[in-house]
C-alpha cells in the first residue's frame, strides 16, 4: 500500500489513531501525529512510499505532538518524541514538519551504529554514486536537488549510509531539504518539482523540502558502489572547476564530515580506506547550476567508458 | 501486571526466553532495551549464550549497533584512563578506578556492553588539590565556575565539580570518598582506599576490591543516585554479583565489609531487588546474613512499593499511574540521605531561583 492510497482525511484519521508505518529505505518508521502541518507534508513529500499498518514491528517509533500547559494556547510548540522520549526542546508549532524530518535524521544517526555514517549528499547514475560531503552552506543539498531532477538516482541528501559489509551505499531517498535561496533556485531550475511548504525563521533560515523523484523512492533497496568522492563549494558567480584530490586528503575530510567514525573504529577505517582506494576523489566549486550538470554528467560518462554494463546490486 | 515490565526483565532473567517472543514482543524488547541503556547489555547476554543467530534480523542489526557503540565506549574508556595515568604520573598516587571506568579496565564482565560517559576514580582526600593541579596542566578544568557551585561541591560533596577536557570534552569525577560528607551514612574512604586491587598492565592504577565493588554500586543506586539508570544499575549489580558470586569467600566478604563499612541497608536492597526483580542466585545464608541491613517492617514494604515502580525503565509498556510519584518520592529521599535539611533547604530554593537563569547542574 502507498501512502498516496490516503486521501487527506482518511491519513489524518489513521495519523491521529494507531499511527502508521512509513518505509523509507531499509526503516521503517512508526509515525502517530495529529498536527495537520505533518499530515500535509506526509501527503505531498511521501505520496510514492510504502505503508503498512503498524502490526508487530517498527524500527523507530515517533510522534509529533502539540507541547502541553500554557503552550497549548500562548506560542503553541510542538515535540518530537522518539517512544515518548523528547530528544530535543520544542519548536514553534509551524515548524512541526520539519522537526519530523530532522527527528528522523536523528533517530537514523544515533541507531544505525553497524554502519558509517555520514554529513553528505549521494546521488547514483550507471551503478556508481557520488558521494558530496559538506559542511552545511557548501551548497551540497542544492547541488543533489538539481543533479536529481536530471536523472541521477537519489540516495540520500543529508545522511550516507555505508555499509561495513561490503562498503556499499545504503539508499534512504527521503525529501531534500532546501533552504533560503536555493527553495527559489530550485523552483526555477527546475520547474516541474515539488517542493512542499516553506517554513521560515527556523534556526537554519527559510525550509522547505522537495520530493524525491519517485524512480528513487522504488529503487530504495538497491544499494550503490561509491564511484565519486566530490566537495562541492558554491560560490556566487564562479565557473564551474573540478579539481583532482589527493586521496590521504580526501579520507581524512570524509572522516571530518562523519558522524560515528570514532563508534566503527578499525572496521569502519577499513572500508573507508576501501572505498577511497577505488574511487575518483575531486574538489569542486560552481557558480551555475547547469554548468555543474555539464561537469557530472561528463563524470558519469567516464566511468561508463571505463568499466562498460556494470551491475547495480 | 504492569509491574514486571515484560520481555525486558523476562529476557535478562532467562536469555533463552527470546526463543517464545513473536515479532511484536521483540518489538516492545528493543524499546524497553533502548529506554533502559540496556540494548549493548542485551547484546552481550545474546552473545553469551550464543543466541545471537536467533534474533530475528531487523532487531539484529540494532544489537550490532549497540556492540559496536559499547566497543567504542570502552575503547575510549581506555584511552582516557590512559590520559589521566600520564597527567598523574609525577605526583605518584595511586588512581582508584569507579564505576564504570572501572568495570571496562577490571575486565569483569559487567563492562562488556556497558555504556557510560564519565571518567570516575577516588584519590585520598589529603591529595585532592595536587590532583586536581595537576589535571589542570593537562587540559581538564573544572566544569561549574558558579561560586556557589564550587563551594556545594567541595564544602558538601563527595567529589570535585566535574572537570571537562579542553579538547576532547571528556569529562572526570574526581572523588575521595563515596558519599557526601553531608549524608547519613559514612563509609570510611581509608578502608576502601587500603583494600584496593591492582589492574594488571597499569602500574598506577586500582580498582576497589571485589565485595567493595559491589557495595559501592549498592550504595550508588540506593542510597545516592537519582534512578534514570536504575535497571541498569541493577544489572550491573546482577552482572557483578553472579560474576563473584563463584569466588569461595565473596559473600561472607560482602556482608563482612558492608558492616564494616556501615553499608548494610544499601546491600539489603541490592540483594532484594537484584534477587526479585532479576533471579540473581544469592546463596540462602548470605540473604539471612544480609537481614542485618533490613529496614523496619513498615519502612520495608514502602521502600519495595517504590523501588519496584522507580527501577524499571521510564517506558508506557512499564509505567502505572504510581510510577511518577514513587520517582518523585525517591528523589526527595535521595536527597534528604546526601544532606540534612537545614542544609538542603536553602540550596534546593537556590536551585529552584536559579534555574530559570542557569539550567546547569546541581
Amino acid at each position: 500500500m502507498k501512502l498516496s492510497d490516503f486521501s487527506e482525511p482518511a491519513l489524518t484519521r489513521q495519523l491521529a489513531g494507531e499511527g502508521l508505518v512509513l518505509h523509507t529505505g531499509p526503516f521503517s518508521v512508526h509515525v502517530r501525529t495529529t498536527m495537520s502541518s505533518v499530515v500535509q507534508g506526509l501527503s505531498i513529500l511521501y505520496r510514492d512510499y510504502d505503508v503498512s499498518h503498524m502490526q508487530g514491528y517498527a524500527d523507530f517509533h515517533v510522534q509529533l505532538v502539540a507541547g502541553g500547559g500554557l503552550r497549548r494556547w500562548y506560542k503553541p510548540q510542538v515535540r518530537f518524541l522518539f517512544d515518548g522520549f523528547a530528544p530535543f526542546k520544542p519548536l514553534p508549532l509551524d515548524q512541526a514538519f520539519p522537526m519530523f524530518e530532522w527527528g528522523l535524521n536523528w533517530c537514523v544517526a544515533n541507531h544505525m551504529h553497524n554502519c558509517l555514517i555520514l554529513h553528505a549528499a549521494v546521488v547514483e547514475r550507471g551503478g556508481y554514486a557520488v558521494v558530496l560531503p559538506a559542511p552545511p552552506g557548501s551548497g551540497k543539498s542544492t547541488l543533489c536537488a538539481a543533479l536529481v531532477t536530471r536523472g541521477w538516482r537519489l540516495l540520500s541528501d543529508e545522511l550516507t549510509i555505508v555499509s561495513l559489509d561490503d562498503g556499499t551505499i545504503v539508499p534512504l531517498p527521503r525529501p531534500v531539504g532546501l533552504k533560503n535561496h536555493s527553495i527559489a533556485v530550485m523552483k526555477a531550475f527546475a520547474p516541474h518539482c515539488t517542493v512542499g511548504n516553506e517554513t521560515r525563521d527556523t534556526n537554519k533560515g527559510t525550509v522547505a523540502h522537495m520530493r524525491a523523484p519517485r524512480q528513487s523512492v522504488e529503487q530504495a533497496l538497491t544499494p550503490a558502489r561509491v564511484g565519486w568522492v566530490v566537495f562541492p563549494t558554491y560560490q556566487s558567480g564562479a565557473p564551474a572547476r573540478l579539481e583532482k584530490l589527493g586521496k590521504a586528503g580526501a579520507f581524512m575530510r570524509v572522516v571530518q564530515n562523519a558522524f560515528n567514525f570514532n563508534v566503527v573504529g578499525v572496521k569502519g577505517f577499513d572500508v573507508l580506506k576501501g572505498i577511497i582506494d577505488d574511487c575518483a576523489c575531486y574538489e569542486f566549486s560552481y557558480g551555475q547550476l547547469e554548468q555543474a550538470m555539464d561537469v557530472f554528467d561528463s563524470l558519469a560518462a567516464s566511468r561508463v567508458a571505463e568499466k562498460p554494463a556494470q551491475k547495480t546490486a | 501486571m504492569p509491574l514486571t515490565c515484560d520481555p525486558l526483565l523476562r529476557v535478562l532473567r532467562n536469555p533463552t526466553d527470546s526463543a517464545q517472543l513473536n515479532l511484536s514482543q521483540w518489538d516492545l524488547l528493543l524499546r524497553q532495551a533502548r529506554r533502559a541503556n540496556l540494548l549493548s547489555a542485551l547484546s552481550e547476554r545474546f552473545l553469551h549464550a550464543d543466541l545471537v543467530d536467533s534474533v530475528p534480523p531487523k532487531v539484529r542489526k540494532y544489537l550490532d549497533a549497540a556492540n559496536m557503540l559499547a566497543d567504542a565506549n570502552r575503547r575510549g574508556a581506555r584511552w582516557e584512563v590512559r590520559c589521566v595515568l600520564k597527567a598523574l604520573e609525577g605526583t605518584g598516587i595511586p588512581v582508584v578506578l569507579l564505576k564504570g571506568a572501572a568495570y571496562v579496565l577490571a575486565d569483569v564482565p559487567t563492562g562488556r556492553g556497558r555504556l557510560f560517559h564519565d571518567i570516575d576514580f577516588m584519590v585520598p582526600k589529603a591529595r585532592l588539590e595536587q590532583v586536581e593541579q595537576a589535571l589542570r596542566w593537562q587540559g581538564w578544568t573544572s566544569t561549574h565556575l558558579n561560586p556557589y557551585d564550587q563551594r556545594y561541591y567541595r564544602q558538601w560533596m563527595h567529589e570535585l565539580p566535574p572537570m571537562r577536557h579542553v579538547k576532547r570534552g571528556t569529562v572526570l569525577d574526581v572523588h575521595h570518598t563515596i558519599l557526601p560528607e553531608t549524608a547519613k551514612l559514612h563509609p570510611d574512604p581509608e578502608k576502601l582506599l587500603s583494600a584496593a586491587r591492582d589492574v594488571p598492565g597499569f602500574p598506577m592504577l586500582k580498582v576497589f576490591a571485589p565485595a567493595d565493588m559491589v557495595l559501592h554500586s549498592a550504595t550508588h543506586l540506593f542510597h545516592d543516585g537519582e534512578l534514570e539508570n536504575g535497571l541498569r544499575d541493577l544489572v550491573d549489580l546482577d552482572s557483578l554479583l553472579r560474576h563473584f558470586g563463584d569466588k569461595p569467600r565473596f559473600w561472607d566478604d560482602l556482608n563482612h565489609r558492608a558492616a564494616e563499612l556501615d553499608l548494610t541497608r544499601p546491600l539489603y536492597y541490592a540483594l532484594r531487588f537484584t534477587r526479585e526483580l532479576l533471579n540473581t542466585p544469592v546463596p540462602e545464608a548470605a540473604w539471612r546474613q544480609a537481614q542485618q541491613g533490613r529496614p523496619p517492617v513498615l519502612l520495608a514494604s514502602l521502600m519495595n512499593a517504590l523501588f519496584r515502580r522507580a527501577l524499571l525503565p521510564d517506558h508506557d509498556s512499564c509505567n502505572t499511574w504510581l510510577t511518577a510519584p514513587a520517582r518523585w518520592l525517591l528523589y526527595v529521599r535521595s536527597h534528604h540521605l546526601r544532606m540534612p535539611l537545614h542544609l538542603l533547604v536553602p540550596h534546593l530554593v537556590r536551585k529552584a531561583l536559579r534555574g530559570k537563569v542557569d539550567t546547569e547542574k546541581p
